[in-house]
């Protein structure tokens, strides 16, 4: 962790107009509780199923992508990482910075705003927003961790994160149960439901599987990039 | 003092070399990388800064490895060609921040900013620089810690000719103070100007190195093909291919083209012999003058 390193890149990405691109979609997720809380529609099925759909199948992944990718992949592509790679820092201490920085943004953006929005719909009742609150705070640094990892490895990690998670998790998760298991957004759903006693949500994948999957997965990433940086090869212009 | 050592590099980019079999040693005082574009300058520059891995060969510096070895940088200051500073910091928030990465407090960034002349404008954020400000800035951040090795590719690009020559006293002040200095440049004028050394790439290939004399002279005596239109151009090219600065003349629609052997002699007797026959020059014009030819040729000579 480095100090230099995180205030350089909260400034990246909560300065001036940035922070509207992470901003929008948690706001609109309050909007919609607001919305369902005042037409009446504020019972339990209604309140897992905009969790399910909205905060944790739609918001969580764009987040962790424009978080996940944007503390690192525009200063790859433009080329000012060489102001902190040309530093005796080491590199993996970089990546692993980067990636503390786009967690707590997480936090931040899409696990705060996923509890008050459960909160505003049924308060506190059948454990809803607490439980997927800390579905979201898992999934948010696994999809941290992998879109990090992304933006090092690629350029064009934003195109393979959108279909990773639109064609992966979403089309194929929804027809094919075996690639459930390999979903971070199933993942959250099944701390989710472990920490609820609602009747309306039904994980597929076994918390004995989730838990440890996202712990390689976040481990496994981080480190990766780290060493990934350390190899990053400057292609001059000519 | 330090020493880079560049033994028998190569660098290729899938079927594409870069640079391709180089050996220099770079030692204190300014040395300045000459050749086109696309020589193969700033490919030797990222080896140099550890920002590429050499495909064959290695780079060290004071004999240990540069690629994969963060170490370095307490010894390397690098002033990158891409503009790539982050614009919404201001001049000293930068600098600072750099100082900060090398475990330095404000002294050091306030040092570095009186060094290029910047503490006027510290305070307004970098994206509302002029392109020289911004490699003046550059330039702070890379010597905050006093490197002993300082790296710039294609300083001088950009800047207006106030700035180039403040930054060229810099740069030069900076050999003089026993620091190991690269840069890289396709002008001439610009590298014998601050460089005491100078190495020359050409496609990739390190066509020659020497002094700025040593260059200069390299490049002044060759052939060279000069295009020559006059009153009368039969009379005129008897008399030139009876000296001995010229090596051949032809006629073509456009004049006569006058390939020298003594390029000295020949600039010297050309007015000479026209004002004995009496023949009026109306134009005389190298045509071969661009640095491609200069470069091609040195090339072909190592």
């Amino acid at each position: 962790m480095n100090t230099v390193v995180a205030s350089i890149t909260y400034r990246a990405m909560l300065g001036r107009k940035r922070i509207w691109l992470l901003a929008l979609l948690p706001i609109a997720l309050i909007a919609f509780a607001l919305l369902f809380r005042f037409i009446g529609g504020g019972d339990e099925s209604v309140a897992v199923e905009l969790m399910k759909v909205f905060a944790i199948g739609t918001m969580l992944p764009l987040l962790g992508l424009i978080a996940g990718t944007g503390v690192i992949a525009p200063e790859i592509e433009d080329g000012t990482i060489i102001h902190l790679m040309s530093k005796p820092i080491s590199r993996p201490v970089i990546a692993f910075t980067k990636f503390v920085v786009a967690a707590s943004l997480m936090v931040a953006f899409s696990v705060i705003p996923t509890y008050v929005a459960a909160y505003i719909l049924i308060g506190t009742e059948s454990g809803i927003a607490s439980g997927f609150a800390l579905g979201a705070l898992f999934a948010g640094i696994a999809y941290a961790a992998v879109f990090l990892l992304l933006g090092v490895v690629s350029r064009h990690a934003v195109t393979i994160g959108v279909i990773y998670a639109l064609v992966w998790e979403g089309l194929i998760g929804g027809y094919v149960p075996g690639a459930r298991r390999f979903s971070i957004q199933q993942w959250a759903q099944s701390i989710a439901d472990q920490m609820t006693t609602t009747a309306f949500l039904k994980s597929e994948v076994a918390l004995s599987f989730a838990v440890p999957a996202m712990v390689i997965v976040v481990v496994g990433s981080v480190l990766w990039a780290g060493q990934r940086l350390r190899v990053l090869s400057l292609t001059g212009d000519e | 003092m330090s020493v880079i050592e560049i033994r028998q590099v190569s660098r290729w980019y899938g079927n594409v070399v870069a640079v391709n079999d180089v050996t220099m040693t770079i030692g204190p005082g300014v040395t300045g990388l000459l050749g086109p574009n696309g020589a193969g300058k700033s490919t030797l520059l990222h080896l140099m800064a550890g920002f590429l891995q050499p495909s064959g060969g290695t780079a060290t510096l004071d004999a240990k490895p540069i690629w994969k070895n963060h170490d370095v940088y307490r010894t390397i200051g690098l002033v990158p060609e891409k503009e790539g500073v982050y614009g919404f910091l201001t001049g000293w928030q930068f600098v600072q921040s750099a100082a900060r990465l090398h475990g330095l407090g404000d002294d050091a960034a306030e040092r570095a900013i009186a060094q290029v002349d910047m503490a006027a404008a510290q305070d307004r954020r970098i994206e509302t620089y002029s392109k020289g400000m911004r490699q003046r800035i550059k330039v702070a951040g890379a010597l905050v810690h006093e490197p002993s090795v300082l790296l710039l590719d294609e300083p001088f690009n950009g800047m207006d000719p106030r700035q180039r020559l403040h930054l060229m006293d810099l740069v030069r002040q900076l050999g003089a103070s026993g620091r190991t200095v690269v840069f890289s440049s396709h002008i001439l004028e610009e590298v014998e100007r601050v460089a005491q050394q100078i190495e020359v790439m050409v496609a990739g290939r390190h066509a020659a190195s020497g002094d700025y004399r040593e260059i200069r002279r390299r490049m002044t005596d060759r052939p060279h093909l000069f295009r020559v239109r006059s009153s009368d151009d039969r009379r005129l090219a008897a008399a030139l291919i009876a000296d001995t600065a010229s090596g051949g003349v032809s006629f073509t629609p456009q004049g006569l083209e006058v390939r020298t052997v003594d390029f000295r002699r020949f600039t010297h007797q050309l007015p000479r012999l026209a004002r004995d026959l009496g023949v009026r020059l109306w134009q005389v014009s190298p045509t071969d003058e661009d640095l491609e030819s200069v470069f091609s040729y040195l090339s072909g000579r190592s």
